[in-house]
């Protein structure tokens, strides 16, 4: 197991190498000068150039990743060009928001998908499973923004039971967490009830009907238990695809996440803020997928890890 | 595989193969609705304009925000357009880029994927690491980093997204001619002395045609998506183009006066993607049962 976890962080390595090049030329493959950029407006012609060898751009650009890895390992990322503020501050006061939403997200995602594919596939071909099986689909295919426009209409504008937008409060939450978790709830409905039916399909599972036991243990402790197993990766590359969503469904709420802070980074062409969100996302992305590789076991003793 | 057994006997089987296969897609119930789905779509993109009753960008102010009535179906928006004209017209842009892109980056990653897989070595092991860091940007992230370089715009859109796209299919398709390659009949080819690219295309390429091809319908949702998600995000196509995603960002801000801006454009996105992704599942299904 330690000899597994220590081979797949090693093996991070190198994209983690690659990643950081690509962040790192993005700042460079933006048109314009960044030393300009960095210096602001009213900048003189001196300011800039002082600007230039602060930031350490006179230098060629080996020299300047080699800069700019030293100092993201101590985790010094330059100033945010619009609130002259370190990035890690401006990025820290927007982390927490974006955690507790994508946490709720998934969370509504996987415990409702887990329930409806369960119940879709242990009554194959009923009307539930229709029903099921049709709203997963609707599910994947409405985009979450018109989602959250339409439960914004309903229970916001029309009925008042929530806020409007703007709010980071646990009754502001409601709203964000339901739209961001559609689309991987209904991902996961629809591959809890494919792998259900597959592993009811197996031997096991005739032996364990055969020997007697019971229809609800053979359904929830031998059946359940290994279609789990591919649905926890898929709800772990799900909660990847949401951090990316999220970006989208806390701009239609004001929600003053990580994803809102992208956008009006983009909006502000604060660069450096973008580079460091950008790098945050995939290194979370990583790591998601590295946890869901080692729950694998977990779940399956049949998996060793060598 | 099924097209493998297509592509290995004559031309009449083959028909014959193809005649089966759209007999057993009829009875697909909902990769039918799928495909049905589509067609509107398509015919939308094409003729929509044609058949839009008004200018998409005409203003009427004097009629602003009205509801349902019988001179405008789906009422107007905030400068009096027609929602019904813009929403048909806009079949096209969303359509246009889903098709677009995926086409582009269908053809590079295949490609890719396919040199990657044939050749291995040096080129696989690099090509893999690549492909990893380009998927290391979930969902759109990697879309909205290339945006924020190009600048928005239909063109840049299309740009953004087919780069988006180019690692899956090269994956995809590394994956299945890595499989393939060890088959006997390319065994066969290469003692015939067939060189690396014709044992690739004639050979390899047909036989994962199948897999590309449902990859390709079940991508061009996601594109539609993603487009829709970045116009919407003002990152896109820009209004007044009556793109849907545009539309809806516009629709936000008078949700409280006026939701069928909101709900014409969002349902035209809905059922777009949903055709795709029905079709999708259907040719999957009933091409090759095994891929997921």
């Amino acid at each position: 197991m330690w000899r597994y976890l220590i081979r797949r962080l090693l093996e991070l390595i190198p994209t983690l190498f690659g990643v950081s090049i690509a962040v790192f030329l993005f700042i460079h493959a933006i048109p314009g000068d960044p030393a300009r950029l960095a210096a602001g407006q009213d900048a003189t012609l001196a300011d800039v150039e002082a600007m230039r060898v602060r930031l350490g751009l006179n230098h060629g650009l080996p020299v300047q990743y080699l800069y700019f890895l030293k100092n993201a390992v101590h985790g010094d990322f330059g100033l945010s060009y619009r609130q002259q503020v370190p990035v890690l501050v401006v990025v820290r006061q927007h982390f927490m928001p974006t955690l507790l939403l994508s946490l709720s997200a998934i969370a509504l995602a996987f415990g409702f998908g887990l329930l409806s594919g369960v119940m879709a596939a242990t009554r194959r071909n009923s009307w539930l499973d229709l029903t099921v099986t049709a709203a997963s689909a609707t599910g994947i295919s409405v985009p979450s923004f018109f989602l959250g426009i339409l439960l914004i209409y309903l229970f916001a504008v029309t009925l008042h039971w929530f806020p409007v937008t703007g709010s980071t409060s646990v009754r502001g939450l409601v709203l964000p967490a339901v739209s961001l978790a559609l689309a991987p709830l209904a991902t996961i409905a629809r591959f809890v009830r494919s792998s259900f039916l597959e592993v009811a399909g197996e031997d096991f599972v005739r032996t364990a009907t055969a020997k007697g036991l019971a229809y609800a243990a053979v359904t929830y402790k031998h059946a359940l238990r290994n279609a789990l197993i591919p649905v926890v990766t898929m709800t772990g590359l799900q909660f990847g695809f949401l951090l990316g969503g999220a970006v989208v469904i806390e701009t239609v709420f004001n929600y003053t996440g990580l994803g809102w802070l992208l956008i009006q980074s983009i909006g502000f062409r604060d660069y450096p803020v973008l580079q460091v969100l950008l790098l945050l996302f995939a290194m979370e992305f990583m790591l998601v997928n590295l946890l869901v590789d080692l729950t694998y076991g977990a779940l399956d003793p049949r998996i060793r890890y060598g | 595989m099924a097209s493998a057994a297509s592509a290995a006997t004559a031309a009449p089987l083959k028909e014959r193969h193809g005649r089966d296969l759209w007999r057993r897609f009829r009875r697909h119930r909902s990769g039918m609705v799928g495909f049905t789905l589509t067609v509107v779509f398509v015919l939308m993109a094409v003729f929509g304009r044609m058949l839009s009753p008004y200018q998409p960008a005409q203003a009427d102010y004097l009629h602003v925000n009205a509801g349902i009535s019988a001179a405008h179906w789906l009422g107007t928006d905030n400068y009096g357009r027609d929602i019904l004209s813009r929403t048909l017209t806009g079949a096209r842009y969303s359509l246009g880029i889903g098709v677009l892109a995926t086409g582009f980056s269908s053809l590079i990653g295949s490609l890719w994927g396919l040199l990657a897989g044939y050749l291995g070595g040096w080129f696989d092991a690099l090509s893999g690491r690549l492909i990893d860091i380009l998927l290391a940007f979930p969902g759109l992230l990697l879309a909205i980093g290339i945006i924020a370089i190009a600048g928005p715009g239909f063109r840049n859109v299309i740009i953004a997204t087919t780069i988006f796209g180019i690692p899956i299919f090269a994956r995809l398709v590394r994956g299945s001619a890595l499989a393939v390659r060890e088959r006997a009949y390319i065994e066969a080819s290469q003692a015939l002395a067939a060189g690396p690219p014709r044992i690739m295309f004639l050979h390899v390429l047909p036989n994962i045609l199948a897999p590309i091809l449902v990859y390709i319908t079940l991508r061009i949702g996601t594109v539609i998506l993603i487009a829709a998600s970045l116009s919407f995000l003002g990152l896109g196509v820009q209004p007044p183009t009556p793109e849907w995603g545009a539309m809806l960002s516009e629709a936000q801000l008078y949700l409280a006066i006026d939701p069928l801006m909101a709900i014409a454009p969002g349902v035209a996105i809905s059922l777009a993607v949903l055709g795709f992704n029905l079709l999708g599942d259907g040719l999957r299904d009933v091409l090759d049962p095994r891929i997921r």
